[in-house]
């Protein structure tokens, strides 16, 4: 994924070196070596302002999670959904500056790193690269945590939430990290050892299935909500009870996705643009594929489905938005868009796994789906980017298919099954779950004691 | 006839309507209404204040039908709505002296029906 800061990229050097030329022109007019020293402090610095924006781009993702769960869900819980988005990052950030960061990359033991704890190391450099390192991967690890609010939204105790915050961003998210992403910094992983390293750009599996994967956990240790299944076992629909908000979140997650993609180049260049664009195609191309395949099945273009389609192309094109062409970019959103629809529709009728806003689908599976793409569309060589094209579709052969389905396999194995451990684990000690008089008055004034609409009349429809 | 209105509480809307519907009773009115019985509301807190509720969030069902069904839907909504705790609601139950529907100009039981 992330380019080495350092490195210069060819592109930028142009516009840079005239500007340093106009700039330093009187002190260091024939100093050739002078001149490449500050043109690489130059783009030193513009790397940290780029990553630092897209770091700021990323945390206002937290804002689209926020209101996509809140609008998919109902009125008196509406405030339980918005302290568990605060409490995740909130807990999160601490848990992944104090633990997190260092085991994902600290200098590794072969399973987890064990040195950068605190960023100790940064200290004395004031503009040391590790502070806009911990700040882009901290986001990053808050994306993962809150993923799984929405699955399990409307009947969870918020202690036991607060818990699982705790060890989302302190361990099982920084550990599968380490093994995939571990050498950007100190670290390094098996994964990025494998004979063609794991590709994962920008996190489709480290990411987004790790928190789609825990949801599908904790959906399953909880349980259906009260009224979700009747007793024959058919699904029913409980809805959503503010659209536009749902509608907003999503908006805002796709412009937020632009830093959490083309931010991942971690360096400040003309691919930034490149990322961009294949970034917003496969949204776009997810959106389009969600409506048309829920216009079939359902006869209306469902609204909440075309919103979780652009979520799905968004989260299909994580891991190789730097490694394909726009072209394929287009396909890869498409299938996503397909995807998030079928699975939706499977987890809830066959599975008969409560999900209340879609978070397995979007992220777990269609994370699989993105990654695996990687492995069929990577196109270094065509791109100009490498020197030999990795997919299986432009002649790359299995290898990095291969390296693909081993990656995504750990992913849901480390995921789902710690996810399991510490979901039960939870539901022995504090408890887990709410009672059915909670979950039937809502959370929001069982739980925090407080409505989110007070002075309103919410009608209920059930 | 009879005008069946019942003063339940909101969360138990969905269990009275399924023992409503075991007992073939399919049609009914419902109304979000503030009010107050024995329970005397009760108390939130924002921002660290209390703040004292005294008119609670209750579910009104209006029920018009004929005389053999009065028996079976008050036990029906009873049974849905009892949880043996102050605040389960009302039900009242009055003389229903005529009954028109719009769409066919008939009367009485059959308009019920």
């Amino acid at each position: 994924m992330f380019r080495k800061a350092t490195k210069l990229r060819l592109s930028s050097i142009p516009l840079i070196a005239l500007m340093v030329a106009f700039l330093a022109s009187p002190l260091y007019a024939d100093d050739a070596a002078a001149n490449a020293k500050a043109i690489e402090g130059l783009q030193n610095n513009l790397n940290i302002v780029w990553t630092c924006v897209a770091a700021f781009l990323v945390f206002f993702m937290q804002a689209g999670f926020a209101m996509v769960e809140t609008g998919f869900t109902r009125a008196k819980n509406a405030i339980n959904i918005i302290m568990k988005n605060l409490m995740d990052f909130s807990i999160g950030t601490l848990a992944f500056f104090f633990l997190g960061f260092g085991l994902m990359f600290g200098v590794s033991n072969g399973f987890f790193g064990t040195t950068n704890f605190m960023i100790t190391g940064a200290l004395g450099d004031g503009t040391h690269w590790n502070y806009t390192f911990l700040l882009f991967q901290t986001v990053f690890a808050g994306t993962a945590a809150t993923i799984v609010s929405g699955a399990m939204a409307g009947r969870t105790k918020f202690k036991a939430y607060l818990f699982y915050s705790v060890f989302i961003c302190a361990f099982i998210y920084p550990v599968f990290g380490s093994w995939a992403w571990g050498g950007l910094l100190d670290g390094g992983g098996w994964l990025e050892n494998l004979k063609a390293p794991f590709c994962d750009f920008a996190g489709s599996t480290v990411v987004h299935s790790i928190g789609g994967w825990l949801a599908l956990a904790g959906a399953i240790v909880l349980g259906p909500r009260i009224g979700k299944y009747d007793l024959d076992g058919r699904s029913k629909a409980i809805l959503g009870h503010n659209l536009n908000l749902a509608a907003l979140g999503v908006f805002i997650l796709w412009f937020g996705w632009f830093g959490f993609n083309s931010g991942s180049t971690t360096v400040g260049d003309g691919e930034i643009g490149r990322v961009a664009v294949t970034t917003n195609l496969s949204a776009a191309a997810g959106a389009v594929a969600a409506m048309i395949t829920a216009w079939i099945l359902f006869k209306k273009p469902d609204v909440s489905m075309a919103l979780n389609g652009a979520l799905a192309g968004l989260v299909s094109i994580t891991a190789p938005c730097y490694t394909v062409t726009p072209m394929a970019s287009v396909l890869i959103g498409l299938v996503g868009g397909v995807v998030v629809v079928l699975s939706v529709i499977f987890i809830d009728k066959v599975l008969k796994i409560d999900d209340p806003v879609g978070a397995v689908s979007v992220h777990g599976v269609c994370g699989a789906w993105g990654t695996l793409s990687c492995g069929l569309f990577n196109a270094e060589k065509v791109l100009g980017i490498g020197d030999a094209n990795g997919g299986l579709l432009y002649g790359g052969g299995t290898a990095q298919l291969t390296s693909q389905l081993i990656g995504v396999g750990a992913g849901f194995l480390w995921a789902f099954l710690t996810g399991l451990i510490l979901f039960n684990v939870i539901k022995a000690t504090v408890g887990i779950r709410v009672t059915a008089e909670e979950e039937l008055k809502g959370l929001d004034i069982t739980e925090h004691g407080m409505e989110a609409y007070a002075g309103f009349q919410i009608f209920t429809n059930e | 006839m009879k005008l069946i209105t019942a003063m339940i509480q909101p969360h138990k809307l969905p269990d009275v309507k399924k023992e409503l519907f075991n007992v073939d009773v399919h049609k009914m009115t419902v109304t979000n209404v503030l009010g107050c019985g024995q329970q005397k509301g009760y108390s939130e807190t924002y921002r660290g204040v209390v703040h004292e509720v005294n008119l609670l969030k209750k579910i009104r069902l209006e029920i018009a039908v004929n005389e053999d069904y009065v028996a079976p839907t008050i036990e029906a909504i009873t049974k849905g709505a009892k949880t043996g705790k102050i605040g389960d609601g009302k039900i009242f139950v009055m003389d229903l002296p005529r009954c028109i529907r719009i769409r066919t100009g008939e009367e009485g039981n059959d308009a019920i029906g």
